[in-house]
């Protein structure tokens, strides 16, 4: 039987040392009228050679198409390295790190995961991983209500130029919690948040302003202005941002005069492959004043016995398994395994590596919006920069263009008519360090034919 | 000997050139968004960087490496053929948003293995999109949740949970905005149903049991269980913390169950990776079916698609960026496969099997069961009371002394009811030499805890560090290093 | 044995309190609650100036395996917590009726006060627990 080791032998042994007849009389005080003989939906089992040919032909059918979407995941060259080291059965079967003397790997790599995102952000300190950016962005709204003892109100402003599905996991985690997010609007002109959209506020009790960098359109928020609007009334700033982007950009610690208080977000663009959207991680890094309202498991260093420098699990008493209903979150995994790669990549990448990857990246992306808008009918949306995503407006609906792309294997883009209608036919598109000046012409090229083979509605 | 940090190795202007585009191009970026100062990474070859996270790795216990018999947790063996299968290109490069041209393969495979976790349930659906038990606990009680407030009986805020639970359960209720109501576990290890049917009320949302429960024993009044709560009005939630000890011979839609949460990285399998990614789908009955979390996969004929908030416009919502840990259900698809029903029915007697002969004979061996006059399930407790009394040996000095014998420790001081415990789980992929190794380690344990108790009280001392100072690690908070070290 | 210093009254949640001189009562825990708890590593306290009811968990003591809530044994007002607890709150540990103090309030009803326990009372809760 797969994966059984025993032997007749073994089993005869065993029940006689049990005092049991058979197997089935382990299960005797369970009720007989509960006990079933079939499982409808199960197949006969499979070899791992007659297995590995069913998925060989599976992921061979969604493979081969060229893919210029981002909205969130982005595809990055992972070196060889990271999953090679990843995979090692050291960590990828050992359990959470709680019997320190025993775990020592995980939990020095942890420290310098910690290190490294914590000095990414400038901020003080990070936790050890959360489920994936959408949730991060949860857990550090509740971290927010808890962290702000001033407000009352447990508001969070919520601009649109957070990704909608963000917004969406938010209000489905936290909003069950008593939590109000409000919708904070944006300017259609250039994507971003323009400081009169927080004037309903101005008077009001805020808990924290979320502030995403760069958006989920591209586009880059004035974030030293949003920041210092914020602590002005009092109110926590939550930065969402690209790990990968911070690398250039300025870090949620340095934004305005104080910096943000809480960073997080989605992790998946340091070597995680994109792998149908998880699992990925998400990452949270704040100022040190607030370490003790974080949830998730946090890596402190210490000394043993003997005096000699080692690793543990610290402030577990915040957690789930001690503190139980008062815990600061229900959460008990991190992403133990993704936080491995992650790891891995910044350190093959180093801050130079990381800056190529950005800035090839933003490049490709800016040649690419330069390719596609020499065709009629493709405008750029928006004024203003962008990092390495961006949106373009279409002279018709992107969908059926997107599904004409597609069989031409080009994946064009994020359609984003349903969550912004008001900025028309818009394509969100993203082109990484990945692409090469062929790719990008090929993108071009093709959708240049698909125009004007479709008829405009 | 220690392995000196990643920064430790660090020397400015080296780095791993292959890794990275061979130049920086130019950013056309307002200069107030940039960043000034670069950040504080390892500046390491690519040799180093492979043979420290190599060293590192080797300052691990693992399912690969030792006996890991961690109750609760099931630590089995996880297939190698399930990682390199979920990893191929086609799985690995596949974007969240690719349209359904680009997915039938990818979502033939989901489909499949929410077919067949119904089936080994007994749900009626499954939503696969919760990333980790925690999250599949949130979505069953928001589920709970949702029902109520749709039958206009939003009052019903009371979720029962036995003192015996995991912290989870108490942890969620509560991020859920209901009261928790515990349940008191009689001396055999069931739940006291005196205490339930007085529990019971106009306000009862629900209950969340484990069974087979958290102290290693079935609820063997769970049809009455049932009863008394969808009698009350509540719904039953099940925690499949402890599901590997009924696979393919009990299923909780049989037992009353309303809504279920599977662990796919114990069950079926998945790494724990040193703490995730996790995976922790959902089932549901009749009544819940219509507030799944989205997306789940449909089918149309051939054709496989997302079904999202216009199919159930009911759905708790999203919980996750895209559509949960893919890559993580993959691996559990190929184990089921590799499995097939045989294959399931067998992991629920042989973890079974293995428990109830590792408890008989750490019993004969001297050692006291919890729970004497129970069947084990998949898992036990011992309780080292007495050792602790006659000797000061405590739970945490003989977890300790096992690191130096070659095996992690169990689970200790949980459940919390049963004083100085260990939980032992040693899953069906253990051979019967690997537990009688174990049962030795723990003899010797045992007689060395009469002759020469400082030495346990000192355990471990094989490792790469000794009991390490939590205190210290609390007070004196050190969660990341800082470059000014690199100069002291 | 702990220690349960006859002049001051407490709860059965294993804090005390000082009645001062001018009406005003300081709280702390007991050094049976200091030593159940184990080392501590932090303690959380409330907002100086805020209003708590009676039985409100208005304080965390926190050590390496449990934290615990600390509840205001009075209704009132809190008018000064103890600030060197935020480095040192192993004072609480070494000093719980002294340096280890948590927070000083202004009963909002005097009479309540009448409602706690007394030493002896309270050495005979202790007495029942072992």
């Amino acid at each position: 039987m797969a994966f059984i080791p025993h032997t007749q032998g073994d089993v005869a042994e065993m029940l006689a040392a049990i005092g049991a007849a058979s197997i089935g009389e382990l299960f005797d005080e369970i009720p007989a009228s509960l006990r079933v003989d079939e499982l409808p939906g199960v197949p006969e089992a499979i070899g791992e050679m007659e297995v590995s040919r069913l998925m060989q032909a599976r992921a061979a059918r969604d493979q081969g198409a060229m893919c210029f979407i981002g909205a969130g995941a982005y595809e990055h060259h992972i070196p060889a390295a990271v999953w090679e080291i990843t995979t090692r059965g050291e960590y990828y079967s050992a359990y959470t790190p709680y019997q320190a003397e025993a775990s020592q790997g995980t939990l020095q790599l942890i420290y310098e995961y910690q290190s490294m995102m914590a000095s990414l952000t400038a901020l003080d300190v990070s936790n050890a991983s959360l489920y994936d950016g959408a949730s991060a962005l949860a857990e550090a709204a509740l971290m927010a209500v808890r962290a702000n003892r001033r407000s009352r109100a447990k508001r969070i402003l919520l601009p649109r130029t957070v990704a909608p599905v963000y917004a969406r996991v938010a209000e489905a985690i936290a909003g069950t919690q008593g939590i109000e997010f409000c919708q904070v609007d944006y300017d259609t002109a250039t994507g971003t948040t323009p400081l009169a959209a927080l004037a309903p506020w101005e008077q009001e009790d805020v808990t924290a302003v979320v502030i995403p960098q760069p958006t989920f359109l591209g586009s880059l928020e004035a974030v030293d202005a949003l920041t210092d609007w914020a602590h002005a009334r009092g109110a926590l700033v939550i930065a969402v941002v690209n790990p990968l982007a911070l690398a250039l950009l300025k870090p949620p610690g340095q934004w305005g005069s104080a910096g943000a208080d809480i960073a997080c977000g989605e992790g998946q663009p340091l070597g995680v492959p994109l792998s149908s959207g998880g699992p990925y991680f998400g990452f949270m890094t704040a100022r040190a004043s607030h370490v003790r309202q974080m949830p998730g498991r946090i890596v402190g260093r210490t000394i043993d016995l003997d005096g000699k420098p080692g690793f543990t699990l610290t402030l577990q008493a915040r957690e789930q398994h001690i503190r139980r209903s008062k815990a600061t979150s229900n959460i008990c995994t991190n992403q133990g395994l993704m936080v491995t790669a992650a790891t891995l990549y910044m350190s093959l990448l180093g801050a130079e590596g990381l800056a190529r990857v950005a800035s090839a990246s933003h490049a490709n992306t800016r040649r690419l919006v330069d390719a596609l808008t020499r065709l009629p009918g493709v405008e750029r949306a928006l004024g203003g920069p962008c990092f390495h995503e961006s949106v373009v407006r279409l002279d018709r609906p992107v969908g059926p263009v997107l599904e004409a792309l597609a069989a031409r294997d080009v994946l064009g883009g994020y359609d984003l008519s349903t969550d912004y209608p008001e900025l028309g036919h818009a394509l969100l598109v993203c082109a990484t360090e990945t692409k090469t000046a062929e790719d990008i012409a090929h993108y071009a090229d093709v959708l240049g034919e698909v125009l004007k083979q479709q008829k405009v509605a | 000997m220690s392995e000196p940090l990643i920064f430790e190795h660090s020397r400015a202007g080296r780095f791993a050139r292959a890794q990275a585009p061979v130049a920086r191009e130019d950013v056309d970026l307002p200069v107030e968004c940039l960043r000034t100062e670069p950040p504080v990474l390892p500046e390491v070859s690519e040799l180093q960087t492979v043979r420290h996270y190599t060293r590192l790795s080797q300052r691990n216990f693992a399912i690969d490496t030792h006996f890991y018999p961690l109750g609760s947790c099931t630590m089995k063996y996880n297939p190698r053929a399930c990682n390199t299968l979920a990893l191929l290109p086609g799985f690995r490069g596949r974007h969240p948003y690719a349209p359904a041209s680009h997915s039938q393969g990818f979502l033939a495979c989901m489909f499949e293995l929410q077919e067949m976790l119904k089936g080994v349930t007994g749900m009626q659906a499954v939503s696969l999109t919760p990333m980790a038990g925690a999250q599949g606990e949130l979505a069953g009680v928001l589920m709970i949740r949702a029902y109520h407030h749709a039958r206009n009986e939003a009052h019903r805020n009371e979720i029962l949970v036995p003192d015996a639970a995991h912290g989870t359960n108490p942890a969620t209720a509560v991020m859920c905005g209901m009261k928790v109501v515990e349940l008191p576990t009689d001396d055999d290890g069931d739940v006291d149903i005196g205490a339930l049917e007085k529990a019971v009320g106009p306000n009862t949302a629900g209950i969340m049991l484990t069974n087979p429960s958290t102290v290693g024993v079935f609820e063997r009044k769970i049809e009455r269980i049932a009863e008394i709560v969808h009698g009350a009005g509540g719904l039953l939630y099940y925690d499949g913390a402890n599901l590997n000890a009924i696979l393919g011979k009990v299923r909780p839609g049989d037992m009353g169950f309303d809504v279920i949460h599977m662990n796919l990285h114990k069950t079926f399998s998945t790494p724990h990776g040193g703490g995730g990614p996790g995976s922790g789908a959902v089932g549901v009955g009749a009544r819940l079916k219509a507030f799944m979390p989205i997306p789940v996969v449909g089918r149309d004929g051939e054709h496989y698609r997302w079904l999202d908030e216009k199919d159930l416009p009911q759905s708790i919502g999203r919980l996750s960026g895209f559509m949960g840990n893919a890559g993580v259900l993959l691996r559990a698809y190929v184990y089921m496969r590799m499995l097939g029903h045989e294959g399931m029915r067998r992991v629920g007697e042989f973890a079974t099997l293995n428990a109830n002969y590792l408890a008989a004979r750490l019993k004969a061996a001297g050692f006291d069961l919890a729970y004497p006059r129970r069947r084990a399930s998949h898992e036990f407790i011992i309780t080292l009371k007495r050792m602790a009394k006659d000797h000061g040996v405590t739970a945490m000095d003989v977890a300790k002394a096992l690191l130096d014998y070659g095996y992690h420790a169990p689970t200790t001081y949980f459940p919390l009811l049963v004083p100085e415990c260990l939980l032992i789980e040693p899953t069906e992929t253990e051979s019967k030499e690997a537990l009688d190794g174990f049962v030795d380690a723990m003899c010797d344990i045992m007689e060395r805890a009469a002759r020469d108790a400082e030495h346990l009280k000192g355990a471990p001392w094989t490792l790469p560090v000794r009991r390490l100072d939590d205190v210290r690690a609390a007070r004196q908070l050190d969660v990341a290093w800082r470059p000014e070290e690199a100069g002291a | 044995m702990s220690e349960v210093p006859s002049e001051l009254k407490y709860t059965s949640d294993h804090e005390w309190l000082r009645i001062e001189d001018d009406g005003n009562v300081v709280v702390g825990v007991t050094d049976h609650a200091q030593a159940a708890l184990g080392e501590l590593v932090f303690v959380e306290l409330p907002e100086q100036g805020s209003e708590v009811g009676q039985g409100d968990a208005c304080a965390v003591v926190e050590s390496v395996k449990a934290a615990s809530d600390v509840y205001a044994p009075i209704t009132g007002e809190i008018l000064e917590t103890n600030e060197q607890l935020g480095d040192a709150p192993e004072k609480v540990n070494q000093d719980p009726y002294g340096d280890g103090w948590l927070f000083r309030m202004r009963p909002a009803d005097v009479d309540a006060l009448g409602d706690l326990l007394d030493a002896d009372a309270y050495q005979a809760l202790l007495d029942e627990l072992d």
